[in-house]
């Protein structure tokens, strides 16, 4: 059996009247191990004017680098209280940020690990379908063995790893459209 | 070749495109960079799961939680989440948000000059059964005027975003109703190439489920990526 799939729609520019309920802007509540960092950034169109209807959402493994998920199957610890999932939406600067802790690596394509890093989707008026991308941290050795971003043109892995702005804070911007396009996936 | 348990991509004309200029919002937010396709790997595959203990009862009921009835024509709207398989999603999650039945929604952008209703939000949450069912109580949202061409309009629509067992299976989408007469001139609806796939956009109007003397049935199936075989299936 295949059975046609459902096409995506829009947000539009209402969708904050039933996300605004469910935000999730600090996934790392203090029992939870690891590194907290904050990730800041902007959302921007093709005029570089800023986009105050996103909805950005991540996903990650825990400081371990385990999902919490049964298809996760791999011994590491699990945190009861790091369950991976942010959410949050960009205010009329395009601003948003995000407080989680940075993930531990996972196994990527024939086992070979994975750089640390969050899975993002982005919503908004105007996109017809989500876009997918990553945010790959700063200052990490690994990065330079990381399967994904190997596929992505050498000069544009920079928009998929967040800057450092000071100790523990992160910059992550999306650009949406021009010379320094935030990198999608399609996957 | 794929890591197990990947999710199919989506078949050719089945989803719009990114730029789609009949929609002027694409213009300046479609990308305009090639995408890069990776493989999916465990990152994808995985996603946050919810469950019955994530959302009350009553949220499943955009008429109640206020002083008084909201307006418009009840409707029960039911459905089973899918995936390309024909299998259930169970445990899905469902975020439900629409206009009034003046074609109003409650957000301080939309100024369409369309009275609000003091009993009613219009946003719901509802999690699929062990088969995969949903249902939500609500009134039929009205059709509304938007700036995107000259005396534009959008068909009757309610909003949806599911969360299935994978990030990769992510869905956010609109559901419309029958014999609409706006949905051709409708850039969203149209925006979805093949015709076969643009049907399922349109939810069925359901005599089975349409409660004498109170509230109209309609029937939604929502239908999520599939894959060929799950880690815990092969087990």
């Amino acid at each position: 059996m295949s059975l046609f799939l459902t096409p995506s729609q829009t947000t539009g520019p209402f969708v904050a009247i039933s996300f605004e309920r469910t935000v999730v802007d600090d996934l790392a509540p203090p029992s939870v191990t690891g590194a907290r960092v904050v990730i800041r950034g902007r959302v921007l169109d093709g005029d570089g004017k800023p986009v105050d209807d996103a909805v950005v959402e991540t996903w990650q493994a825990n400081s371990h680098g385990k999902y919490a998920h049964p298809e996760d199957t791999r011994e590491k610890l699990l945190e009861a209280e790091f369950k991976g999932f942010g959410r949050v939406l960009s205010d009329r600067q395009g601003a948003f940020q995000l407080r989680t802790i940075k993930p531990g690596r996972v196994p990527g394509p024939g086992d070979a690990l994975q750089a640390p890093h969050l899975v993002v989707l982005i919503f908004m008026r105007g996109l017809l379908k989500h876009l997918m991308t990553r945010i790959y941290f700063p200052d990490e050795a690994s990065n330079a063995e990381d399967p994904v971003l190997a596929l992505v043109p050498p000069e544009r892995r920079s928009t998929l790893i967040a800057r450092k702005v000071e100790e523990g804070v992160l910059e992550w911007n999306v650009i949406l459209q021009g010379d320094d396009e935030t990198v999608f996936f399609d996957y | 070749m794929s890591d197990p348990g990947a999710y199919r991509r989506s078949y050719w004309q089945t989803q719009p495109e990114y730029l789609y200029p009949a929609y002027k919002s694409t213009v300046k937010r479609a990308p305009t960079k090639p995408l890069v396709m990776p493989p999916q790997t465990i990152s994808e595959i995985t996603g946050p799961l919810f469950g019955h203990g994530d959302v009350k009862a009553d949220e499943a009921d955009l008429t109640a939680r206020h002083a008084g009835d909201p307006l418009g024509e009840r409707m029960i709207v039911t459905g089973r989440v899918l995936d390309e398989n024909g299998r259930p999603v169970r445990d899905a999650l469902i975020e439900i948000w629409q206009a009034n039945a003046a074609g109003r929604y409650r957000h301080a952008v939309d100024q369409h000059d369309a009275p609000l209703d003091p009993n009613f939000t219009g946003c719901g949450r509802v999690v699929t059964d062990s088969e995969g069912r949903y249902e939500f109580k609500t009134i039929k949202p009205g059709a509304y005027p938007w700036r995107n061409h000259y005396n534009s309009w959008r068909p009757a629509h309610i909003h949806l975003s599911i969360f299935g067992h994978g990030f990769a299976q992510r869905l956010v989408t609109q559901f419309y109703f029958p014999g609409d007469p706006l949905l051709d001139y409708d850039p969203m609806y149209m925006s979805v190439p093949d015709a076969r796939a643009r049907k399922r956009l349109i939810a069925d109007f359901d005599w089975e489920h349409t409660v004498p003397e109170h509230a109209l049935g309609y029937r939604f199936d929502i239908v999520l990526r599939g894959r060929d075989a799950t880690p815990m299936e092969r087990g």
